[in-house]
């Protein structure tokens, strides 16, 4: 076996799929600024990717905002700098945490769900059935997912940021010896829009993310059950990994200036 | 008179595996044809063709005289529009009610409003034997050879001028398949439509066509009128009929 002709295949198979993102992504997001609108099945999306995500990503939320404010709490102490826990809990969870853990969450539940339910549509001809009744698929069931993923993953993390800055108060309160006034004060006082704004596009993106690589994975979806299985993982770690490296890029930008 | 369908030259392959090597083919409007063949020999890939589906590598595809070989967006919409296809698993929406699924193109294709789309669909249900209260239920719960019934329903509800049938029997029973071929024929004959169809059950291509042509090495080897293929001479076409192991067909058992 030639090692050079097993990297090029490699590097060509790489290059291939990025082809394929990318002509996939360009039709995706062509398919959504042209009519028609199918308003009822984005609201059926809303739905089930925003309002069904709400109590894993507040329950999740509300953890990360607890073990926050104990970590703070903990870390501060060595520098006798305990009384930062609300303005570090504040700013960690709308900057960072809570669109973060908002995305996996939602990469989790929603693009394995789409990537599952697309992926059983190509392999039984579904989705030749939607062209041939003279309806674009890309149009069907891309666009909708996509722009609900977009629309309520902002509202899901500003929910989820609540949450979690209401569990670090919880924790903060009960267990360390904070005033509730002092630390919704501190709170108040500290957060500013800008950290709460960033925190909100990110998650935007986040959704754009999920909801792509749900999709995509599903029409690129091949042979059987197995084929779905596969594609149900791939789209869920995909999108874990583009949801921490966009992060990464964002965060560079957006607080650059 | 201009071909209902016509192919010229359409030639597929799928890296260094040549499916369709030149596929030349004229459909009559208002004629039947079936394309037979056995497994494998690029029948689906013939049909998916025509539908835009697939996109062949050579040749034209003229659907009334109007080239469709590289139609894309709105324009292959509106040549859909001309089509109907029942798909060899059926291949309805399960989210969908089966009443939405006989109205789908009606309503998304078309934009009809539902209420008069249920109406219509539930009178092509009753078409193909089916009751009001299967309307109502979901694909799921329906046997084999009810979503056959149902597929049927949906490739006729917008009376197209044109309806491919991709293995309408594969997977029935015998009684079954000859209540889905006797409902090919009557709706058929009942929308005057031209229609496509490939099997490999002979039963069905004697009873659903009135042309046949048979595919093999990506070519069409022989086409006919339905009553000449017991004459044709043609043995690739003598030992496909007959089912016979031994003849000039080789089929490759290693894939």
């Amino acid at each position: 076996m030639n090692i050079f002709a097993a990297i090029g295949r490699a590097a060509m198979a790489l290059l291939a799929a990025i082809g394929r993102l990318a002509i996939f992504t360009g039709r995706a997001l062509a398919a959504v600024v042209s009519p028609p609108v199918y308003g009822r099945l984005f609201l059926q999306q809303v739905l089930r990717i925003g309002y069904f995500s709400l109590p894993v990503v507040g329950l999740t939320a509300f953890f990360t905002g607890g073990v926050l404010a104990l970590q703070i709490y903990m870390g501060g102490n060595r520098y006798g700098a305990e009384a930062i826990v609300p303005q570090i809990v504040v700013l960690g969870i709308t900057r960072e945490l809570g669109p973060v853990i908002a995305g996996l969450m939602v990469a989790g539940r929603v693009a394995a769900a789409i990537a599952a339910e697309i992926g059983t549509m190509k392999v039984t001809e579904q989705i030749d059935a939607l062209t041939t009744l003279a309806t674009n698929p890309i149009k069907y069931l891309v666009v909708p997912r996509l722009l609900a993923a977009i629309v309520t993953m902002p509202i899901l993390t500003a929910v989820g940021d609540s949450i979690g800055v209401f569990g670090g108060y919880i924790v903060a309160t009960e267990n360390l010896g904070f005033t509730s006034s002092t630390y919704l004060k501190n709170t108040v006082d500290f957060a500013t829009n800008q950290d709460i704004g960033s925190g909100l596009i990110k998650a935007a993106v986040f959704g754009f993310i999920i909801a792509l690589m749900g999709c995509y994975n599903g029409f690129h979806s091949r042979g059987g059950a197995q084929g779905v299985g596969a594609a149900t993982t791939s789209a869920v770690v995909s999108s874990c990994i583009l949801i921490l490296a966009a992060d990464f890029v964002l965060t560079a930008v957006l607080f650059h200036s | 008179m201009t071909a209902k369908i016509e192919l010229k030259g359409v030639k597929k392959r799928f890296g260094p595996k040549v499916v369709l090597d030149g596929v030349d083919l004229r459909i009559e409007p208002g004629s039947s044809l079936v394309i037979i063949g056995g497994s494998g020999t690029g029948k689906s890939v013939t049909l998916k063709s025509v539908l835009g589906l697939i996109r062949p590598d050579e040749g034209t595809i003229t659907v009334d005289g109007e080239d469709v070989t590289h139609l894309t967006g709105s324009a292959r919409d509106r040549v859909m529009r001309k089509f109907g296809m029942l798909f060899q698993g059926g291949a309805l929406f399960d989210s969908l009610a089966v009443w939405e699924n006989v109205a789908f193109g009606l309503i998304q294709g078309r934009g009809m409003a539902r209420g008069k789309a249920r109406d219509i669909a539930i009178e092509k249900l009753a078409k193909v034997g089916l009751s009001e209260d299967v309307a109502f239920l979901s694909p799921a719960e329906l046997s084999g050879g009810m979503q056959k019934r149902v597929g049927l329903a949906r490739a006729i509800a917008a009376d197209p001028d044109i309806i491919f049938f991709d293995e309408p029997t594969t997977g029935l029973d015998p009684i079954m398949a000859d209540i889905i071929n006797e409902l090919i024929v009557s709706t058929v004959k009942d929308v005057g439509a031209t229609t496509l169809s490939i099997t490999h059950d002979m039963a069905s291509a004697r009873k659903i066509s009135d042309r046949i042509a048979m595919l093999y090495g990506g070519k069409i080897i022989w086409q006919g009128p339905t009553d000449q293929i017991d004459h044709s001479g043609n043995p690739y076409v003598e030992q496909f009929i007959h089912g016979r192991a031994e003849g000039p067909i080789k089929m490759a058992v290693k894939a």
